[in-house]
């Protein structure tokens, strides 16, 4: 990549296309002068042969092991990056970045449309997983790297690293995907509307360009989060965690937050706003219903991998995640094997629902550990 | 390497260098490990619990989590050389489709199963008019996984039906070497307490010769 435009701070920085090689959606459209925010842990090797690409979730960014700018917490995924866990920056070149039509650096709804002087707003083209995961692939080929050692993500993290191993099984070794999905079903669908509809019956929305009024649609993007949040989480857990336990003495026989859940989701929703943009949300998820890897296949999922059959794979589903349920997980590994994939899945119990993968799970951790360091090995890493 | 078990040494025996297998219901993976050590398999497996299967992932194998009767129907047709099944035909709710799927997906099936002909099982249910509780069998009735049990002449009848060729068979009992062993003799159904096959559809392409019983591949 000739035109390496790299605005960089050690370990992170902002990428931007070069003016020669605009980013082609799969809506038609082009985003002029697209800037691709991300984080690195570690270094490169000599051979190059190290690098791991980390595709975030939803709501989440490219600070995966380092403390979030806005909130002042660690990264999201200690317990898989950091010294001494399987990807470790003292082994391996790790690189995370936020997904375009995001709204922590990389270009997105809330970003200035240079046309225009403007926040885009609405005026953003529609995207889709496809179209983050290329730009994720010349981000990666900027910073100097040809073949990833591993891709791993969870939830539209993993749908990333299908969709890498659909676009561009060529450049990677290893693939993690947990618990994830192919596709979006009608459920999932039917959620994000309800978040989108929130977001959008708020006044302050103003037809996506609240920026231009100086105003946010916090109310509807925090009950979009509400919504969301709860298809997070199992009802065991929810019950567990709550049950009917109230925030103070007696009822209030009014709509005040009485039970704890009721605060706790509020809590949720409020704290959500200070950290993501209402329109990012509208594209992300349009984005994530739009996925539908079998579609572009003849409708077989199963064609969209005969091309990976080198990749080792690890897909872990949970037993509570009712939000992309262990059959979806298992339809992915199905037609991996029938692609003649190198596949390794496994169903981990767990009560704790879709967040599971971010969390305490022994069973998960021994998994992993073990298919990276047996990749690794593999790859002459060790 | 003494610990290995004698039902692995024999399909050791029988699977050729480099070749493509699937190992269902392969518990932590020992077998596979053992046949990509000696053999350089290309292996691939399916194993029922999550502990399992994480094991297997440690140890750098491609292990799906499924049983035989719901996961076989995914795999491609001929997708592999050698598709071995130890000890769980019996406890598959359609060995029938089981084994016709092995066959579909591999050229060859290895299967191994207790015999519910053997004599120890035949005079426990006569003398003692209670299910066989056996060294190869040692489970209560009502918690045994074996659902579907069989003897020797049984599987013999079954391969026949679905126009499967034997190409190898051996008998084990207790913790002893194999032993080869003419499936259709008069009196294996009474002297073979575990049975081991290796199978292919009738018409494939004939298996060359086989290493006799007494090679000791670990030999030296």
């Amino acid at each position: 990549m000739a035109a390496l435009d790299l605005v960089t701070s050690a370990g992170g920085g902002t990428w931007r296309f070069p003016a020669n090689a605009p980013l082609r959606l799969d809506s038609g459209g082009v985003i002029e002068g697209l800037e691709v925010a991300y984080q690195t842990y570690g270094q490169l090797n000599a051979d190059k042969s190290n690098a791991v690409l980390i595709c975030h979730a939803l709501t989440m960014d490219q600070y995966v092991a380092s403390p979030h700018p806005v909130t002042g917490k660690p990264g999201w995924w200690p317990r898989l990056v950091g010294p001494g866990k399987p990807l470790d920056p003292a082994r391996h070149f790790i690189i995370c970045s936020n997904v375009i039509g995001g709204c922590m650096g990389s270009t997105g709804p809330a970003s200035i449309n240079p046309a225009t002087g403007k926040a885009y707003g609405l005026s953003f083209p529609v995207i889709t997983i496809a179209d983050m995961v290329r730009a994720q692939a010349m981000l990666v080929s900027a910073l100097g790297v040809e073949t990833l050692f591993a891709v791993v993500g969870g939830s539209m993290g993993g749908m990333q690293v299908q969709q890498w191993a659909v676009d561009y099984p060529e450049r990677m070794f290893s693939a993690v995907v947990l618990a994830s999905a192919s596709r979006h079903s009608a459920q999932n669908i039917a959620f994000h509307e309800v978040g989108r509809q929130a977001i959008m019956a708020d006044p302050d929305w103003r037809g996506g360009a609240y920026a231009d009024h100086g105003v946010r649609p916090e109310k509807g993007l925090a009950v979009a989060r509400m919504a969301a949040h709860i298809t997070y989480l199992s009802e065991p857990a929810l019950q567990r965690k709550f049950g009917r336990e109230l925030q103070r003495d007696g009822l209030s026989w009014g709509f005040d937050a009485d039970f704890q859940v009721e605060s706790y989701l509020r809590h949720q929703g409020s704290s959500f706003v200070d950290r993501f943009d209402a329109n990012s949300y509208l594209y992300i998820t349009r984005a994530m219903d739009y996925f539908d890897i079998a579609a572009s296949h003849g409708g077989v999922l199963a064609k969209a991998f005969t091309r990976a059959r080198h990749v080792r794979f690890c897909v872990l589903s949970f037993s509570s995640d009712w939000l992309y349920p262990t059959a979806e997980n298992r339809h992915l590994v199905r037609a991996l094997t029938a692609a003649g994939a190198r596949a390794a899945f496994a169903e981990i119990e767990s009560d704790k629902g879709h967040d599971a993968f971010l969390l305490d799970e022994p069973v998960m951790d021994a998994a992993l550990a073990g298919f990276l360091s047996s990749a690794e090995r593999d790859r002459g890493l060790t | 390497m003494s610990h290995i078990r004698e039902d692995f040494r024999e399909i050791l025996r029988l699977v050729r260098p480099g070749s493509r297998v699937l190992d269902v219901g392969c518990g932590e993976g020992a077998l596979l490990d053992l046949l990509a050590h000696e053999k350089q398999i290309d292996g691939r497996g399916l194993e029922i619990s999550a502990e399992g299967v994480a094991a297997c992932m440690a140890r750098g194998l491609s292990v799906v989590q499924g049983d035989a009767d719901q996961d076989l129907d995914h795999f491609p047709d001929r997708s592999f050389d050698y598709a071995v099944l130890s000890q769980t035909l019996q406890a598959t709710r359609n060995p029938r489709h089981v084994l016709d799927e092995l066959l579909r997906i591999a050229d060859r099936a290895i299967v191994s199963f207790p015999n519910f002909g053997h004599w120890r099982v035949r005079w426990s249910l006569l003398s003692r008019g209670r299910m066989p509780e056996t060294k190869a069998l040692p489970m209560p009735w009502w918690s045994t996984p074996n659902i579907h049990l069989c003897t020797l002449a049984d599987f013999i009848a079954l391969a026949a039906d679905l126009n499967l060729r034997v190409d190898a068979s051996a008998a084990f009992a207790g913790k002893g070497p194999a032993r080869p062993m003419n499936p259709t003799g008069a009196l294996e159904n009474w002297r073979a307490e575990t049975c081991l096959f290796m199978l292919s559809r009738n018409g494939a392409a004939p298996i060359g010769e086989l290493p006799s019983v007494s090679d000791d591949l670990f030999a030296g």
